[in-house]
């Protein structure tokens, strides 16, 4: 590649990582939303069961720390990558889906009990809120680990190429933000929640 | 559950009026089709057109179906109007439902669909050229933005034809809107073409943002760039920060509609006011999203035709960025008659009045641009010169509406439908008009015929006042808004008949404006703009040929001013011949209008709850999304070679 080229390439893959910073304040705004619509309905259980009487919190727990484990494994696999070794990252990244799979797996589950126990979205404002809340997280989960899987067969398929990188990078910012993002809700919706 | 969800031969059923509308619509669209077709014109118009990465191009086709909306909004408001000039001696034609219809679609439409289709269609043309770049930061989103906004025009329309529309006002308020007293689907398609459109502005926004804050050419540094660019910084700072609030409270009155959720219902311990306090702070930047750009595109208007640098430029700046912070303080305006008590409405009265601060700094400083200048009476002066007048008595409607025991004597009046239309035709519209007469001849290569852009103005200008000034009366006169009929006795219809007569001959305008476009076209041999500098611009846009290249700037420019191309002329240093280099430009992909077709069935099948069609949409965003993060090679090189050749070829034609 020209050096020409080169300058142009790094050029735009800054832009693109500016761009998906800008991207993740929008969505940050999104969930702030969220939080202040759970906020304003929190206490309208509308004869329904409050946060203190669903809440499991050792459930809530787990899933805590597989998520900040996730964020953990996946800065290692962004470190390896900057080395340029592709087997390590393709075994973080494997570690970081696990996890986040593990964490979906278990909202899934407790979300299913609800359901089962008869405390659907549809039971009062206060469940409405925060199945929306706590699942608009889980749907970013989602993506997150569909995305991971994406760039993975890119990395299998071509090497750890600068575009796949720049790709990489992008990710780990989406990730590490849910992460962030699950905090609040921890504490907002669960710590809060269950006095 | 059926196949076809809740779609049965019913929703092809209506009477005669909508008839009319469906058969106008399905009609344009045959006769464009077989226009097409008749002269082959398919390939090209794919390839060149509708799957193109090309600024200018997107720029290009968002006006036009802005321009074809704005027709729609407009017979939407001769309808509103004729009813109510007909009721006053008992013959309406329309029912209260049609009606009800008829307003929500003129408001939703004029904003979402026009107002925001000329504000991207505007930026789209100008804001690379501006800041001498070669195209915005992200191609492809551009390209899926404005398709996407496409999507929301077609189902918004498809509304008319199959089945109906919100019968709810253009802001949809709960209870109102839910499921209980809206069953039908207008309400669904209202949020559905508001959430495709609304996305694709957000993901606008983050583009141009992006682009402003890294495109930028060598020595532009902020405080360098155009006024335009500044205003647009703001407004899309608004973009970012405003639009995922609508995001948010259109799903959530989505999920209560569909998944019978409790955010605003009247029961199950919803809030129908936190809709409209969440609606309202989008809604109320949404305005500033608006005027801002219309602000900008006045202040290069004034600069140039008064021969002047623009009067105040770091006030300007500081009147930006302060209406950007302060257009989220003032929300609660809206509603003041909530009951939040005399402190809250107390505060967001007062940063009402405040905001208007920066907004009348603005004013002073294009007199002052203008006092002394050598000024030139073009047309988009005339449009300048009308805002002047328009926005300011609007403005200080406005200010008199911020102050709360006032607001709750005119709240939902006539008097409000009157403020806002004169601070959205008087501002937005005039300032877009303004705009697109004045870079018509960048993206075109010729200019527009001026007596009849004149003409056009005069009859907006005339009818405009004539259409909202009795509106102001009959608001105060007690009379409120959307109201499909009254008694006789109450003493309005002749107010109603001169605001009638008003919207007629803003009809007359918009004739013109058809008019003056045709007419130019067919004598554009007569109005050729070869020096791509039709106006003795200031501003790096007018440095480039007209149309520009697809490049824009063989060579990007280098500024340490800021009116560069003004300077560079002073100087005689505008038309050197550079050096050439290779050109990196993005690929055409047609991947943006498959995703957007994708969004519309999943939209199409949430409104008629064809849920398996949502799903296997879904499914297709996900599998084109995924083949676009595979694809390395989304841009082509242009050898230096080939650019010297488009070079000498437009030089040549210039000079002869």
């Amino acid at each position: 590649m020209s050096e020409h080229t080169l300058l142009r390439q790094e050029h735009s893959d800054s832009t693109a990582v500016f761009g998906f910073w800008v991207y993740l304040m929008t969505d940050c705004v999104l969930f702030a939303a969220l939080f202040a619509v759970y906020a304003v309905l929190r206490t309208g259980t509308f004869g329904g069961p409050g946060g203190s009487e669903i809440f499991n919190l050792p459930n809530i727990l787990v899933e805590t720390f597989l998520l900040l484990t996730s964020s953990y494994t996946c800065g290692l696999a962004m470190l390896a990558a900057h080395k340029g070794r592709r087997n390590e990252v393709v075994a973080w990244f494997g570690a970081t889906f696990v996890l986040g799979f593990s964490f979906l797996a278990l909202e899934l589950s407790e979300f299913h009990q609800l359901l089962l126990d008869g405390n659907g979205p549809d039971r009062s404002a206060f469940l409405s809120s925060y199945f929306t809340l706590v699942g608009t997280h889980g749907l970013h989960i989602t993506i997150g680990l569909l995305w991971m899987l994406v760039l993975m067969s890119q990395v299998l398929k071509r090497g750890l190429k600068p575009m796949t990188l720049n790709r990489l990078a992008l990710l780990s910012l989406f990730w590490h933000f849910l992460d962030l993002i699950w905090i609040f809700i921890f504490t907002i919706v669960y710590l809060m929640g269950a006095k | 559950m059926s196949l076809l969800g809740r779609l049965t031969l019913a929703a092809f059923q209506h009477n005669l009026i909508t008839m009319g509308g469906v058969a106008t619509m399905i009609g344009g669209v045959i006769a464009v089709v077989v226009i097409i077709t008749y002269f082959h014109r398919w390939t090209w118009l794919w390839t060149e057109w509708l799957t193109t990465t090309d600024h200018k191009k997107i720029g290009v086709m968002y006006l036009v179906v802005a321009f074809v909306m704005l027709l729609r909004g407009i017979g939407d408001a001769v309808m509103l109007r004729a009813q109510q000039v007909l009721v006053g001696s008992g013959q309406g034609f329309l029912s209260a439902d049609q009606f009800q219809q008829v307003f929500s679609a003129h408001g939703t439409i004029m904003i979402f669909f026009v107002a925001m289709g000329l504000m991207f269609g505007l930026l789209n043309l100008i804001v690379p050229l501006q800041i001498g770049s070669r195209d915005v930061a992200f191609p492809f989103l551009n390209s899926m933005s404005f398709w996407l906004y496409v999507a929301g025009v077609i189902l918004i329309n498809l509304s008319l034809i199959v089945g109906d529309f919100a019968a709810t006002g253009w802001l949809a308020y709960p209870p109102l809107s839910e499921l209980a007293y809206s069953p039908g689907v207008g309400v669904d398609y209202w949020i559905w073409s508001l959430q495709i459109a609304g996305i694709g502005s957000l993901v606008s926004g983050i583009n141009f943002l992006v682009t402003i804050l890294k495109e930028r050419c060598e020595g532009m540094t902020l405080m360098n760039m155009p006024i335009f660019i500044w205003s647009v910084l703001g407004s899309m700072a608004l973009v970012i920060t405003a639009f995922p609030i609508l995001t948010v409270t259109l799903t959530l009155l989505a999920l209560d509609r569909t998944l019978g959720m409790h955010f605003f219902t009247a029961g199950g311990g919803g809030s129908a006011m936190m809709y409209i306090n969440l609606i309202w702070a989008w809604g109320h930047p949404e305005v500033y999203i608006l005027i801002l750009p219309a602000f900008g595109i006045f202040s290069e208007i004034v600069a140039t035709f008064s021969k002047k640098r623009l009067f105040g430029y770091a006030s300007m700046v500081w009147a930006i960025i302060a209406i950007t912070f302060l257009s989220f303080t003032v929300w609660l305006h809206h509603f003041f008659t909530m009951g939040g008590g005399a402190d809250v409405n107390a505060f967001f009265g007062i940063m009402t009045a405040v905001i208007a601060v920066p907004t009348g700094v603005k004013v002073f400083n294009w007199l002052f641009t203008m006092y002394r200048g050598r000024i030139s009476l073009t047309t988009p002066m005339y449009w300048f010169l009308g805002f002047v007048v328009t926005f300011t008595i609007g403005g200080m409607t406005g200010v008199l509406m911020a102050v709360p025991p006032i607001d709750f004597q005119v709240h939902n009046s006539l008097f409000l439908v009157a403020h806002f239309h004169n601070m959205i035709i008087g501002g937005v519209v005039f300032g877009y008009f303004c705009g697109f007469t004045y870079w018509f001849p960048k993206f075109t290569g010729f200019k527009l015929n001026e007596r009849l852009g004149r003409y056009a103005f005069w009859c907006w200008l005339v009818g405009f006042l004539l259409a909202f000034v009795p509106l102001y009366i009959l608001g105060i006169m007690g009379a409120t808004r959307r109201l499909d009929s009254y008694d006789p006795s109450m003493g309005w219809q002749s107010l109603f008949i001169v605001a009638g007569v008003g919207v007629l001959v803003i009809l007359a305008g918009v004739g013109f404006q058809v008019l003056q476009i045709a007419v130019s076209i067919y004598l554009r041999k007569q109005n050729l703009d070869t020096t791509g500098d039709p106006w003795d611009g200031r501003t790096l846009e007018w440095s480039t040929s007209s149309p520009p290249p697809f490049y824009n700037f063989a060579v990007l420019p280098n500024v340490d001013e800021r009116d560069p191309f003004w300077e560079a002329k002073q100087a005689g240093t505008a038309h050197e011949k550079p050096v050439y280099e290779d050109i990196h430009m993005p690929k055409n992909t047609a991947i943006g209008i498959y995703i957007a077709a994708a969004f519309f069935c999943i939209s199409f099948g949430m409104v008629w709850h064809m849920f398996w069609l949502s799903v296997l949409a879904l499914l297709a965003v996900i599998l084109l999304v995924i083949l676009r993060m595979s694809d390395d090679d989304t841009g082509m090189i242009i050898p230096a070679a080939e650019v010297e050749r488009i070079e000498s070829a437009r030089i040549h034609k210039t000079q002869s």
